[in-house]
């Protein structure tokens, strides 16, 4: 029933984006930002005890999957989701939708992608693509961060989908089997602010939302003491990396929910909603003045006390913006 | 961010060839996607992380060459695997990946699981036992 070739538009974000033009090949419409908003896709932790090759995890959005669920339940989407034990079955399973001419969206490795430029390829399981199509033995795909669709091997792509490791993607595939011509977006931009808000100022645990972005200041502060000059660099190194690194639409989702808040404004009339995605932009810019910074701090390799302090005070900072914007965002 | 302050730093990490999207404000204030080429901090960043992986990768290589660790330390470390990570690869624990690791039970190491290793680092069995 969808035959018309399927219209890749480059995104920001993986999961928001595959939604977005998975979606938008069903007749949805909707933008990258409004499906991260409505799916509540912006927050913010800092996990000292997950650790990634032996650095602490910080994360500036909510965990993977969570956007598409939300997005899903909230416009009435229906999916069709699929694990797969072996890798035979997954790629079966694959060729028999894709034949039907249903796009499919795929969890993967990015370590495993081979169009990605070899810098980027490390072992991160919850990347999202779509593939399209099949042609001489190549699956079509259409990665939502790459500026135009591309080609994949099979061999690779099974390696991809079974990569192992946490989360293991499994050979993770979804596909709309049900979605509403029409939706409106009213409630479920409610919705997904309300549930924002409670995210970034309501979990009673130091390490999330608001409370999380002082905890992680207050580690900052201490890393050259605690784990040395080289350890503090990595640490610092990879903060910016979940912040800038391809994906979050830069300073780490703050201006893809701008955009969303942006966006909002005018589907509900509320002019306010656009005043405060300018006060999450100035958020946002704060966010990318710590990133430059410890950028040069990583850089210089010298751990004085002196720039990890100033660098603590800046995320500090962000912390305060955002206490501020979200407590005025709840209000609405 | 304005949109003509979205950053154009490329360098050699992005093969010139990728770039990804930034929202950023146009002169009237509102959202705009803008390509960008790559941002210092993010250069420096994963500059940092590639040298970090490259040296661990370094030495373990002498350490091979010396007879001290196995070559299934050293692949460990030039896939970017970790020690769990690895393990569920082959589909044997932690602490017996990690008695692989050594020498002298490596040189014992049936055929089976040497492919297995083999398979799990995408290399010949040639090229396990003998590190370039």
């Amino acid at each position: 029933m969808n035959n018309h070739q399927f219209h890749h538009t480059q995104t920001a974000h993986c999961e928001s984006g595959v939604i977005s033009n998975l979606l938008g090949h069903h007749g949805l419409k909707i933008s990258e930002p409004m499906a991260f908003g409505i799916g509540a896709g912006i927050f913010f932790a800092h996990l000292p005890f997950v650790k990634v090759n032996g650095v602490p995890g910080t994360t500036y959005r909510i965990w993977p999957g969570a956007i598409f669920q939300r997005v899903c339940k909230r416009l009435g989407v229906r999916m069709e989701t699929a694990k797969f034990s072996s890798p035979e079955k997954g790629m079966a399973a694959l060729d028999h939708v894709v034949s039907s001419g249903t796009p499919v969206g795929l969890l993967s490795s990015v370590y495993y992608l081979p169009y990605f430029p070899p810098s980027y390829r490390f072992h991160f399981n919850a990347h999202n693509l779509v593939v399209y199509g099949k042609r001489d033995d190549q699956y079509l795909v259409s990665d939502p961060v790459m500026d135009t669709v591309t080609e994949i091997d099979p061999a690779s792509l099974a390696q991809a989908r079974f990569a192992k490791g946490f989360p293991a993607p499994k050979g993770k595939m979804y596909y709309p089997v049900h979605v509403p011509g029409k939706a409106s977006f009213e409630k479920p931009i409610k919705e997904g602010i309300a549930q924002t808000c409670h995210y970034m100022l309501k979990i009673p645990f130091p390490m999330f939302g608001v409370k999380g972005i002082r905890f992680l200041a207050n580690r900052v502060k201490n890393y050259p003491e605690k784990v040395g000059e080289r350890k503090s660099a990595l640490y610092l190194g990879n903060i910016i990396r979940m912040q800038e690194e391809i994906g979050t639409g830069g300073a780490g989702f703050r201006f893809v929910y701008a955009a969303f808040l942006q966006e909002s404004a005018v589907l509900l009339n509320k002019p306010e909603l656009s005043r405060l995605a300018t006060e999450l932009t100035q958020a946002g810019d704060l966010w990318r003045n710590f990133a430059f910074s410890a950028g040069r701090v990583c850089k210089s390799r010298s751990a004085d006390n002196v720039s990890y302090k100033e660098l603590s005070e800046m995320l500090i900072q962000c912390a305060a913006a955002e206490e501020t914007f979200f407590k005025k965002l709840a209000k609405i | 961010m304005k949109k003509d302050e979205v950053p154009q730093d490329s360098d050699n990490l992005h093969e010139g060839t990728f770039k990804q999207i930034m929202y950023a404000v146009d002169n009237s204030g509102n959202y705009v996607q803008v390509q960008s080429a790559g941002w210092e901090p993010e250069n420096i960043a994963l500059t940092q992380a590639w040298e970090e992986v490259n040296e661990k990768v370094a030495a373990a290589k002498v350490l091979v060459q010396s007879g001290e660790i196995s070559p299934v330390a050293y692949y460990m470390e030039k896939n970017l695997m970790d020690l769990a990570l690895l393990a569920n690869y082959v589909g044997k624990f932690q602490w017996q990946v990690k008695r692989h690791m050594k020498p002298a039970v490596f040189k014992r190491l049936s055929d089976k699981m040497l492919q297995r290793y083999a398979d799990a680092f995408k290399i010949s069995k040639e090229d396990l036992l003998h590190i370039k």
